[in-house]
């Protein structure tokens, strides 16, 4: 019964207060999310990657560390190694499991990291316009000219291979387009009354920027980073794949193909696992984005 | 849209008969011999400066040089090669070798007296990275001229002290000792660089195969030379591709796209090994497997941690399954082959035994090590189990993955606590490995000796270095070698090296293939008297 | 990886100037970002922990050795000294010579470039001839299956590891099948064979008329492009499909459709139209990202490129050759930019 109220309360064509619109508006958008069936199988499966990220080692069958070179590249369905072993021995779906919290990790980073960059440069840009714009969006252009992977993988080479500096070439490589969204959008909305009128009430520059254009920009942005999530995901495995990743023995993800493809002849669950562990993943991050953005941006359902 | 559709299927259809158009089992023509092998490692084929695996590999088929090995004969030690004969002074320091007459470079012009010793003078001058093979004997750019000498018909070179020849020879036997037409060359000086830049992509050889490219990490393409002195090679091309995974390598040599598959990690020679059609030829390299530890590092340094790192590897374990086939246990550092080589191995893995020592250490709860270890999956692999081993210890070691050259820059700079890699002797002598892991007469950082391995980890050799010395000069092979088998004694308990295992090469090729050689221990690979 | 610019990002832009100012204009700016981007890839080269000199001279070289070479490559000048050499030689058309193995860069990119260019090339006309009808029946028949299908496959595109795919595919079609030609440009006894022309054997064969040949270059690309061609397809017909649905919902379809206009023509007559110049530069970002060389596939299929040939380069410090291959791979990303810049300056109604 109440909740046959806080339904209707929710679908009311006519709030009664501000937040009672907010919330109106979040539920008819969670509900055409809903109705998106594989938006919603997205969903699902990232969720049961955070809970498995989360109950890593309850979960996990095996120490992800532990060596048995008498049982090592043991098939698929092995007596307690379901996924098999790898080249040392060490249980594959044990080190799936504990990879799930790197994967976790720097996609998380770099979905910090690069929008809020791209937030700022674009943002300054266009509300400052003049060389201000001119400086930053060479410098955007240059970024975007910049073959990508050889961008993240010469920042690597230079900082030394590990994960945190993957994140951070990552991002180094990711910010441009941001940049050019918020720049694009700010542009927009600087010329606009409301933006006049709060200049009119003697708000600085930095307030209006912070106040007023960041929160505009912010939905065309989580959109955009939940697109890009997948290509993370895959950028990250390429630079584990080329060793310049997580260093050994951490169980990323990337690493764990590059480990596995001496043997993809004869023993092709090796590297063939934590593919599909990448490819699962990264399908659900692109299917929840492609769902998020026929909700929150209806327009533009292309990719 | 029905239209799209007929339209879409149509496409796939033709796409589908274009692919499938007949490619079924191929064959290499009977005169080309098609090897697939990494050459990624070639940065010149001047013999002056080129110092890799594949690049000795080109350069041993094109040049010759005064003494040379048999490929058919390895075991017979270096023969007469363009010089037909030597002798020595009295004094032991001067030789002089008479050289082959009749023999014509590929350019036409005929092989004299002058171009061996302009050869190894040039060597001398450029001051390439192998140039120390030669320099070792006491030439420098300044005495070339009195030291190595030429007329008619011989070549003489003199040595600062005596040495044993033995020693020599096998020295002369490097890319470095090869005869180059030194008329071609000079011809295409640039910037007074004496044709190094030329001779970089180019061949001015006497010997069995000519250059007819070599496009970097891709292929180096040879065609014979039908005046080659000793008969005209069968394989009239040879065509050298990089292939860098294994699994591709495997494709090619299972569908008969090529020869010879020289890369084949373990787990692909296993799946390989009984098929239609192929054979595995095993062959013992020089290469050894070791890890070293810097001495700068006050816990390294203790004898006892020293000795309980050497029980902390499971080189039994390694040995039977990831390396299986391709390395073999060994922990002395003359390869076996090599004259003065022992083959005692004492050390297993003994993790009671290696918690006592470290306990009489007085480093009962361990410590922790950085290690840098070049980006290769079988030395990370190697690594990792090194890793599992010490943990059981209470030792930490943080693995760093790094290109060979970051790697390699930071153990020259004596930064690495544990480094993980390989050495190849250079030339078929003991004194090739025993004058770098055992030898080091100034150990401040201001000597700077990054070519010694003992100067590297900081170890001041431990009183070898004189015994080496004695040994390089012995002229009585039976004492030379009871030296050797002392020094190695010795070595093996007192140095921070840890030497695991020596390369075993795996060459899997078409069973139609006959006298392939990657040339063991002491050469590099041949290809004129292969047949198939 | 490199398909992220969309127009949707882009400054709106002012109106069509006097064609000199421009033109002028254009120059300047490729000018100044190629000088940037030399200028961070120089940067990035000399942070590197990398010494150049100890790539070259390798593990055994002695002190009098590496010092010699320190100085034959000018590392004791200064930096700034350094870098403007190097300007100066590449304004003068010379990229140097490669660090390592002494040949010169241009010569190298000239035999590496065509490989990326034609493996591009065919993956993105697979992807233009497959995801465009894809893209334009599935905003057609918005929400029916062939729509959720074409949705799939994109997806599926966009979230494959390419070089796990490569494998597999490579694994199957040519190690199990033998439908596909191995590893590399060509089965190696037809290396060399036919004159080298543009570099791009398909085209070098033909031009030959050498069919053998070319049906054998054909059999090694197919596979890889394929790949590279899917990719590309997922992002041409999805945003095909984004393009045309605006078009479809525009007024002027609904009126063409009232006065009984085929639905043919309203599709491709009207609507489709209106969505080429869109179009191409979709088609033009998509070609950009894969002619960028596509590191993993080029390693996993031994295909001399672009790519392969920049990372080698700097994982053994080359720097020569990593900033000849980053202003090639620039100079041609821009280009296309511009080109397609262009394209909607000329073409475009709305930027008139």
């Amino acid at each position: 019964m109440t909740e046959q109220t806080l339904r209707q309360w929710l679908l009311t064509e006519t709030p009664t207060s501000r937040r009672h619109a907010r919330f109106s508006a979040l539920y008819k958008g969670w509900l055409s999310f809903r109705g998106n069936s594989m938006a919603v199988i997205g969903l699902v499966i990232l969720v049961a990657l955070l809970l498995v990220a989360l109950f890593a080692p309850l979960i996990s069958p095996h120490d992800p560390f532990v060596q048995d070179l008498a049982n090592r590249l043991a098939p698929l369905g092995t007596d307690s190694h379901v996924l098999g072993t790898d080249s040392l021995g060490r249980d594959i779906l044990s080190r799936l499991i504990h990879g799930s919290r790197i994967t976790l990790y720097i996609v998380a980073l770099v979905a910090l990291i690069a929008p809020v960059a791209g937030l700022l440069v674009g943002t300054i840009s266009g509300y400052a316009g003049g060389w201000i714009d001119t400086i930053l969006m060479r410098i955007t252009d240059i970024f975007l000219a910049f073959p990508r992977l050889v961008l993240a993988l010469a920042f690597v080479a230079a900082l030394g291979a590990g994960i945190e500096n993957a994140v951070l070439a990552i991002s180094l490589t990711a910010w441009p387009p941001y940049a050019r969204i918020a720049r694009a959008e700010t542009l927009t909305i600087r010329g606009s009354d409301y933006i006049s009128a709060i200049r009119l009430q003697g708000a600085g520059p930095m307030r209006i920027i912070t106040k007023h254009i960041w929160p505009l920009c912010v939905s065309s942005l989580i959109v955009r980073v939940t697109l890009d999530m997948a290509g993370i995901i895959l950028a990250a495995a390429g630079l584990g794949f080329l060793g310049l990743g997580a260093q050994p023995p951490s169980p990323e993800w990337g690493a764990m193909i590059s480990d596995g493809r001496r043997f993809i002849l004869d023993h092709w669950w090796v590297a063939t696992m934590p593919g599909l562990a990448i490819f699962i993943v990264s399908l659900a991050f692109n299917l929840l984005g492609d769902g998020l953005r026929d909700v929150l941006d209806p327009k533009d359902s292309g990719l | 849209m029905t239209s799209f559709s007929r339209l879409l299927s149509g496409a796939a259809i033709g796409l589908a008969v274009a692919v499938t158009g007949g490619f079924a089992f191929a064959e290499t023509p009977a005169n080309m011999l098609v090897i697939a092998n990494r050459i990624d490692d070639i940065t010149s084929l001047d013999p002056a400066q080129s110092f890799e695996f594949a690049g000795s590999d080109v350069l041993r088929n094109v040049y010759g040089n005064l003494v040379n090995f048999d490929p058919l004969d390895l075991e017979a030690g270096y023969q007469p090669d363009l010089a037909t004969e030597w002798s020595v002074s009295e004094d032991g320091k001067s030789i002089t070798f008479t050289m082959r007459e009749g023999m014509t470079f590929t350019s036409g012009n005929p092989v004299t007296a002058e171009d061996a010793a302009m050869s190894l003078r040039r060597v001398v001058t450029l001051n390439k990275t192998p140039a120390f093979i030669l320099t070792q004997f006491g030439f420098t750019p300044e005495n070339v001229e009195e030291t190595i000498t030429f007329d008619d018909k011989t070549v003489t070179i003199t040595t600062d002290k005596q040495y044993a020849t033995s020693f020599i020879l096998n020295a002369l036997t490097a890319n470095v000792g090869s005869v180059i037409d030194i008329k071609t060359v000079m011809e295409h000086e640039a910037d007074g660089d004496m044709g190094n830049t030329w001779l970089s992509t180019n061949s001015a050889g006497s010997y069995a195969y000519k250059l007819d490219s070599w496009k970097p990490n891709e292929s180096v393409t040879l065609s014979s030379n039908p005046d080659f002195y000793k008969g005209a090679p069968t394989m009239e091309r040879v065509i050298v591709r990089h292939v860098q995974e294994s699994a591709s390598q495997r494709l090619l040599l299972e569908r008969g796209d090529i020869d010879i598959a020289r890369n084949l990690n373990p787990e692909d020679v296993a799946g390989i090994e009984g098929a239609d059609g192929v054979k595995i030829i095993d062959e013992l390299k020089g290469r050894l497997m070791y890890a070293s530890l810097n001495q700068k590092n006050e816990q390294l340094s203790k004898p006892q941690v020293k000795q309980a790192f050497k029980y902390l590897i499971d080189y039994q374990g390694m040995q039977d399954s990831f390396l299986k086939g391709k390395y073999t246990i060994h922990q002395n550092f003359l390869p076996a082959t090599y004259l003065g080589a022992v083959d005692d191995n004492p050390f297993t893995l003994d993790i009671e035994k290696a918690k006592s020592l470290l306990e009489e250490a007085g480093v009962p709860e361990g410590f922790a090590i950085e290690a840098g270890v070049r980006e290769s999956q079988e030395r990370i692999e190697i690594a990792q189990s090194m890793q599992n081993q010490f943990a059981k210890v209470g030792i930490t070691m943080n693995i760093t993955v790094g290109t060979a050259a970051q790697i390699l820059s930071r153990y020259r700079a004596r930064e690495l606590d544990l480094y993980l890699g390989e050495w190849g002797p250079d030339y078929p002598d003991p004194q090739t490995n025993a004058g770098t892991f055992a030898y080091n007469p100034d150990n401040s950082d201001e000597a700077g000796a990054t070519g010694l391995l003992a100067w590297r980890n900081a170890w001041d050799a431990g009183g070898l270095t004189e015994k080496v010395d004695a040994a390089v000069i012995e002229t009585d092979t039976a004492k030379r070698i009871q030296m050797y088998h002392d020094i190695q004694a010795e070595f093996r308990e007192i140095s921070p090296f840890i030497i695991m295992f020596q390369q075993i090469e795996q060459s899997a090729m078409r069973d139609n293939v006959t006298d392939f050689s990657t040339g063991q221990a002491i050469t590099a690979a041949s290809y004129w008297q292969v047949t198939k | 990886m490199a398909l992220n610019a969309e127009p949707g990002g882009r400054a709106p832009r002012a109106p069509l100037a006097p064609m000199a100012v421009a033109v002028g204009k254009t120059i300047l700016q490729i000018a100044v970002t190629m000088l940037g981007l030399l200028f961070v890839t120089f940067i990035i080269g000399r942070v590197m922990p990398i010494d150049p000199v100890l790539a070259i001279v390798g593990e055994r070289a002695s002190q009098s050795t590496y010092n010699e070479t320190y100085l034959a490559m000018g590392l004791d000048k200064p930096l700034f000294v350094q870098f403007f050499i190097y300007i100066g030689d590449v304004l003068q058309g010379d990229l140097g010579k490669s660090v390592l193995n002494s040949r010169p860069v241009a010569e190298d990119i000239a035999r590496v470039f065509p490989a990326t260019l034609e493996l591009a090339t065919i993956g993105v006309i697979m992807g233009i001839v497959l995801g465009v009808p894809l893209g334009v029946i599935a905003a057609v028949r918005r929400g029916s299956w062939i729509d959720q299908v074409a949705r799939v496959v994109a997806l599926i595109g966009y979230s494959m590891p390419i070089f796990w795919l490569g494998l597999m595919g490579l694994l199957i079609f040519y190690g199990i099948l033998g439908w596909v030609g191995g590893p590399g440009r060509l089965d190696i006894f037809y290396v060399d064979i036919v004159p080298q022309v543009t570099g791009m054997i398909l085209v070098d064969s033909a031009l030959a008329g050498n069919w053998t040949v070319f049906q054998n270059a054909f059999s090694h690309i197919v596979l890889p492009a394929s790949l590279l061609g899917y990719y590309s397809l997922a992002y041409i017909s999805r945003m095909t499909r984004s393009f045309m649905l605006e078009q479809l919902s525009a007024e002027y379809v609904t009126t063409a459709r009232v006065k009984g206009m085929s639905e043919w023509n309203v599709i491709w007559g009207h609507a489709f139209r209106n969505i080429r110049v869109q179009l191409i530069t979709v088609i033009a970002l998509s070609y950009a990202g894969l002619l960028e060389g596509s590191v993993l596939t080029e390693i996993i299929f031994s295909w001399p490129g672009i790519g392969s040939y920049i990372t080698t380069a700097l994982l053994s410090a080359d720097m020569n050759a990593v900033l000849g291959g980053t202003v090639v791979v620039g100079l041609v990303f821009i280009l296309l930019n511009v080109f397609s810049d262009l394209l909607y300056r000329v073409f475009d109604p709305r930027a008139k």
